[in-house]
Order: C-alpha cells, then structure tokens, then sequence
C-alpha cells in the first residue's frame, strides 16, 4: 500500500498527487490534534498517548513522502523507544497524577511563554523560507529515491557526516554511562548477599533462629498479625507476638468505607445478589 | 525495484483484497491451531491426553473456548481508566496483523490469471517493519496494564515494558548480519539472497540470538513474565473479559506466528528448499514454496510450544542479565567479526585462504592456551557447624533413586493396556 502511494507520488519533485494529498488530509489534522492534546491534556499518561499519535501520524507521513527508512526509525526509535521510556516512568509515578497549576520558580511562565514565542517566530520564518525560496526535487532526484533511501543515508553517514556521527555517539554513550554511574554507584557499597550467603548465615547461627518467625498458622483461629499462633498444645508462641502491636494503644474506630478494589460496577452487583 | 516489487505494484485491487483477507484468515487459523496444538503437545510431555472431546480428535476446542469468549460478560473494573482501557486490546491486535504484510510466503503464481506473488507489500525497509509493529503493539499491553488500575496488571505491564525494550534490541542487532550479506532490508530481497544457502549455516550467533530474543519479545515462556501467572495472577490481562482478553490471545498468537515466520524468511530461506529444485522442476512452483514456508514456520511454533513444555520460568534479574550481559554483547562481537571479514574481503590483498589460515591459527593459539592454564584448584567446602538444634538433613545427603522395576510391575499387573482409565468395559471385568 505504501510502496503504491510513495510510487504514485511522482519520482520528481512535482506537485502532490492524489494519494499523496488524501494522506497527508489525513494525517495532518491528526498530527495537529494530537499536539494540541497532548498540551491540554490533564493526564500525564493521556498526554503521552497523544503525543504517541502525533508521532505515527508523522512517521506515516515520512512514508509517504519517499522517505520510508526515516518514517520506520521515527516509529521504532520515537515511538517505540523512547515513548515507552516516558510511559514507564509516568506509570511509577502513579495513574492520578495530574499537572499542578501551582507556580514554582518565580516568573517562570513569562519566560516559557517569551521562549515559546520566539521558538515559534524561528520555525515560521525557516517553513515560510523553504516555501519561498527552495525549490523542492524530492527524493527520488539524486538517485536516493524510496528504494535508495537506505545507502543514500548509510554513504553520507559513514562519508561526509563520520565526524559529527561519531561525536553524537560518544555523547550520548557518555551520557548513558553517567547515568548509570550516578543511579547505581551509592547502592554498590552495600550488596546484597546471595541465596547461598543467606542460608550459610542461617544455618551456622548467625540469625536469632534458623527459621523464619512463627506466624499466625495453622492452629490460629485468624490471620491478623494482630492474632498470636498458636503452638500444638493450644497455647500462645511467644515469638509470634510483635512488640510494637502489643505496646500500641488500642482505640476502637468507626467501620472504614468500603475499599475501592472490591467495588465492581453495579450492574454486576446487583445480578451477584 | 526488483521483480518482486514490480509483480506487486501492478497488482489489481481484487488481488490485494484476496490478499488481505487471506492473510487475516490465514493469521486467526493458525492461532486456532496453536492453541490446540500447544495444548495437545504440551498434554503429551506431561503424559495426558490434552482437549479430546470437542470436533473430531479435540481440534475445534479453542473455537468452541474462542465462541464461548464472544458471549462472556464484558466487565469494566471501577478504578478503570475507560477509553484507555477499551482501546488496549485493539492497539495490540492491529500491529501484529500489520507485521505478517511483508512476510514473502511464497514465489511467484498465477492466481485467476493474473501473475502475483504470495506477499502482501515488499517495502525497502520490509524487516523493520516487524520490528516497528513489535514496538508498538507493545503499547496495547503496557497501556491495558496501566487502565485496569489493578497492581498486579501495572506490574505486568511494567515488565513487559522493560522485557520488550531490552530483548528489540538485541532481535535488532541479530538482523544486521543477515541484512549486511544480502545488501537489502526488503524481505523478498533477503530471501532470493539464500538461493544458494540458508543463512542459519552461515550466520550461527545471529541466528541463536534471533532465536532466544523472539522468545523474549513475544513474552512466551521461559521468558513469560508479564503474565506469570505464580506472581502475578494474569499479568497485565488480569482484569480483561470477553472479547477484549480474546484480542490480547489473538495478538499473542499472531505474534508468535509472525516472528517465527520472519525467522523463517530471515535465516531458512523463507519458501525455497535449494536442493530440491535440482529433483523436480515441479518444486520450483509459488504454491509449493507456500507449503514449504509454511512448514518451517510451524517447526518454530513447536520450539514454542516444547520450550514452554520443558523449560520453568526465569527470575527477572537473571531475564534481564541475559539479554543485557550476554546477548547484546555476543551479538556485537559477531557483527565486529563480520565487518573484519567484509572489509578484508573487499580490500586487494583479501583472498580467502588467507583469512581461513589465520583465523585457524588464531584458533589453535587460543586452544593452547586454554589448555596451558592450570584447571581451578576446587578448594575443599568447609564443613559447616550448624548454630542450633533445629533438625536440618545432613548436607552429604544423597537422595536414593527410587527402584525402577517396581514401578514397572505394578502397571504390568493392571492387564495390557494401562491408558484403559477411561473406558468403562475394563473397569467393569477389573471388579
């Protein structure tokens, strides 16, 4: 279907064909909508989504234009990659947390809103000068067409741009390393020991007992750990009473509302009873 | 643009219509099948019958679980995210259907007179669309994971999240090789490649890397942690019902099938079987190259279904050190070596014999030396003096091997047919 539409639109830089405008009809206002989106939405992770959607829409759009190799990578490495990254940490954080609108640093959206615009005015001016003055030839001109589109980037990568090329991976290596020097070199100092460690310590009396404490097992009448166990003969093992239960003052409290988790939708409720 | 290419872009539209309902239903038969046959296999390692009793020989059991789905209640949990979570499963289902257009099933044929190829596109860039559609359809699990509000699903998804990232890379990294010999991403291309040779002889490390990691990504067991179902309940479909978990299943499958045909076309030579040409004129036919595809892809989908039979569920940390320590770095290694190769084979003085001796001495130095290093003296364990009473069995115990032929006589006395559980006749004479 794509190698059809990237075929239809022709190999010079012509005016757009038929296929070519029906896609980017399409995908643009998606693109817009989901960027739009993405900024007002309250949830973080709605706001990832969206931003997810913008992204396809402009791989597809790479497709289109003869450029199937980039509009793949934006897919696997954008999407794929570092979207998910975005996710993973969004999900850690927790599913209800949404923006503040409390400002922090002092005069801080003066100073974003005077950035964005200026960010704006420079991409406006550098789209309004490649319409105006660059004439396009399209892909398929210098021989790098959709088919070519791979040795095309691997020969002025690995040529012309070997320097700039090198100097971004040793960046980003170097980036990669300290973050994991920082994330992992404070916890180093004390590891852990292993499975093997742990039962030598046990069995050579380094622990108080050799097994774990006694819980409220199978003697126990409950599984509260407020509840002792109890030992063979119906009487109360002292090591399965916890200090701090015991010494805390108990005042009785009002019936809790009902958690959450065990709520399922009323319909279903209804049809259980 | 090779032939492939140019048969597929005259194609008329009725013929890519076929194609695509073809491919869909060729994509749910199989999953169909799989079910069934993971179960039966599976049944027979663990020395039981497996589903019999729905169609003829049980194969029509997982249509009958797949219906039964369809009319099951669709529950929405409470602490649901809605939209999110009605779009999950669709998110997941609709890549995995995406990935199997590129997959060359077969040679050229003549379907209603019209000379086609039995491949849906061939892009330039055909592998990494597999790839891209593996990387997204990860999205469906992460995000079902997410909107079920349940932990054990966020777990799940976490996981998966993790799981794919690290083992995309390394299934990335085994491709290379393959892409570097045939001078092409697109999958026709890399099959007409291996005319003359699988690349599975000549690309070994790639192809156990490719093998193990497409394990990983399609989170099938022993790698099958975001939905161990000892930790996690389900994983991250723990709160789906109906329809919705069917198209997790589906997307799971369709996977499974998916990459291991991409296994097939990337290191078995996709349709072509070389030498069988040379007998019979005949096997050259597109048809048959179907039929041979097809084959090798189920030979991958039983070494799912057997690893998954045989092998117990790794830890996480020992999950993610393998793919991290062991087969990220094999895999870049091996590229290194083929770059070396390459280079010398192209620069003036490369001729092969050359290469062959020196790496033969390469190898011999490196022998020697492994056996000039003096073995690991074994130091002796330390007897371990135990710190209390607490009746522990002595660390020499060795556990006696229970005597076989008692086992054997007892079944021996219950007549000749020992599998007669279920047959009401012998039960009746045996009272």
């Amino acid at each position: 279907m794509i190698t059809t539409l990237a075929q239809a639109a022709a190999d010079t830089g012509g005016p757009m064909t038929l296929g070519e405008s029906i896609a980017f009809w399409i995908l643009g206002p998606i693109a817009l909508g989901g960027a739009l989106a993405m900024v007002l939405a309250r949830n973080a992770v709605h706001s990832a989504l969206f931003l997810v959607m913008t992204m396809l829409s402009l791989g597809i759009l790479y497709m289109v234009q003869q450029a199937p190799f980039l509009g793949f990578v934006q897919i696997i490495v954008y999407t794929g990659a570092v979207m998910m990254l975005f996710l993973f940490v969004l999900m850690l954080v927790g599913r209800d947390s949404s923006d503040s609108v409390v400002e922090v640093l002092r005069g801080q959206r003066l100073a974003g809103l005077a950035l964005g615009l200026g960010l704006a005015v420079l991409l406006v001016a550098a789209i309004a000068r490649s319409l105006i003055e660059v004439t396009p030839v399209g892909l398929g001109a210098g021989g790098a067409g959709s088919s070519q589109n791979l040795h095309g980037i691997g020969r002025l990568i690995f040529t012309d741009y070997l320097l700039a090329f090198e100097l971004t991976s040793a960046l980003l290596i170097t980036a990669a390393l300290g973050a994991m020097v920082l994330a992992y070199a404070p916890s180093k100092s004390r590891s852990k020991a292993g499975q093997r460690a742990t039962v030598l310590a046990r069995l050579t009396g380094r622990h108080a007992r050799i097994s774990p404490l006694p819980g409220p097992g199978v003697f126990a009448t409950a599984n509260s750990v407020a509840v002792p166990a109890l030992l063979p003969d119906g009487s109360i093992a002292p090591e399965s009473l916890s200090d701090i239960i015991e010494s805390t003052p108990v005042t009785e409290i009002e019936q809790p509302p009902a958690d959450p988790h065990s709520l399922t939708g009323g319909s279903s409720q209804d049809g259980d009873r | 643009m090779n032939t492939t290419q140019q048969l597929l872009a005259d194609d008329p539209i009725w013929i890519i219509l076929i194609k695509v309902v073809g491919l869909f239903a060729l994509g749910v038969v199989l999953t169909l099948f799989m079910i069934n046959w993971e179960r039966k296999v599976v049944g027979r390692m663990q020395q039981r019958p497996g589903p019999n009793r729905v169609g003829p020989g049980g194969w029509l059991q997982s249509l009958a679980d797949g219906l039964k789905l369809a009319f099951k209640e669709d529950i929405m949990p409470t602490l649901a995210d809605k939209r999110v979570y009605f779009i999950a499963p669709v998110i997941s289902t609709i890549p995995a259907f995406v990935a199997f257009s590129v997959i060359p099933f077969g040679g050229e044929v003549s379907m209603f007179g019209e000379r086609t190829v039995l491949q849906l596109v061939d892009l330039p860039v055909g592998v990494l669309v597999v790839l891209a559609c593996s990387s997204i359809g990860v999205y469906g699990i992460v995000l079902g994971g997410w909107a079920s509000g349940s932990p054990y699903s966020l777990l799940g998804a976490l996981r998966s999240a993790a799981q794919v990232i690290s083992y995309e890379i390394a299934l990335g990294l085994s491709i290379v090789a393959v892409i570097l010999y045939s001078g092409s991403m697109s999958t026709s291309d890399i099959v007409s490649a291996q005319g003359t040779g699988w690349y599975v002889w000549l690309l070994v490390p790639s192809f156990v890397v490719f093998v193990i990691s497409m394990v990983g990504e399609t989170n099938r067991a022993p790698f099958d942690l975001p939905e161990a179902e000892s930790e996690l309940v389900g994983g991250f479909h723990t709160e789906y019902t109906s329809l919705k978990f069917a198209l997790f299943f589906l997307a799971e499958y369709v996977n499974m099938v998916t990459v291991s045909a991409m296994a097939t076309t990337l290191f078995l030579g996709g349709g072509q079987i070389p030498w069988l040409g040379h007998l019979w004129s005949g096997f050259d036919n597109g048809w048959f190259q179907f039929l041979a595809f097809i084959v090798k892809t189920l030979l991958f989908l039983f070494v799912f279904i057997w690893l998954r039979g045989t092998l117990p569920r790794f830890r996480y940390d020992q999950f993610m050190r393998l793919g991290w320590k062991c087969l990220v770095p094999i895999s870049l290694l091996w590229i290194l070596l083929i770059f070396a190769v390459r280079a010398w084979r192209n620069s003036e003085s490369g001729d092969i014999t050359t290469l062959l001796v020196a790496g033969g001495i390469v190898l011999a130095v490196i022998l020697v030396v492994a056996f000039l290093v003096p073995d690991r003296r074994r130091t002796e364990p330390l007897p371990i003096e135990l710190g209390s009473d607490y009746p522990v069995p002595p660390l020499d115990l060795t556990v006696p091997t229970p005597p076989r032929a008692r086992t054997r006589r007892v079944t021996g006395s219950s007549g000749k047919e020992p599998a007669a559980v279920g047959s009401g006749d012998s039960g009746k004479e045996s009272e």
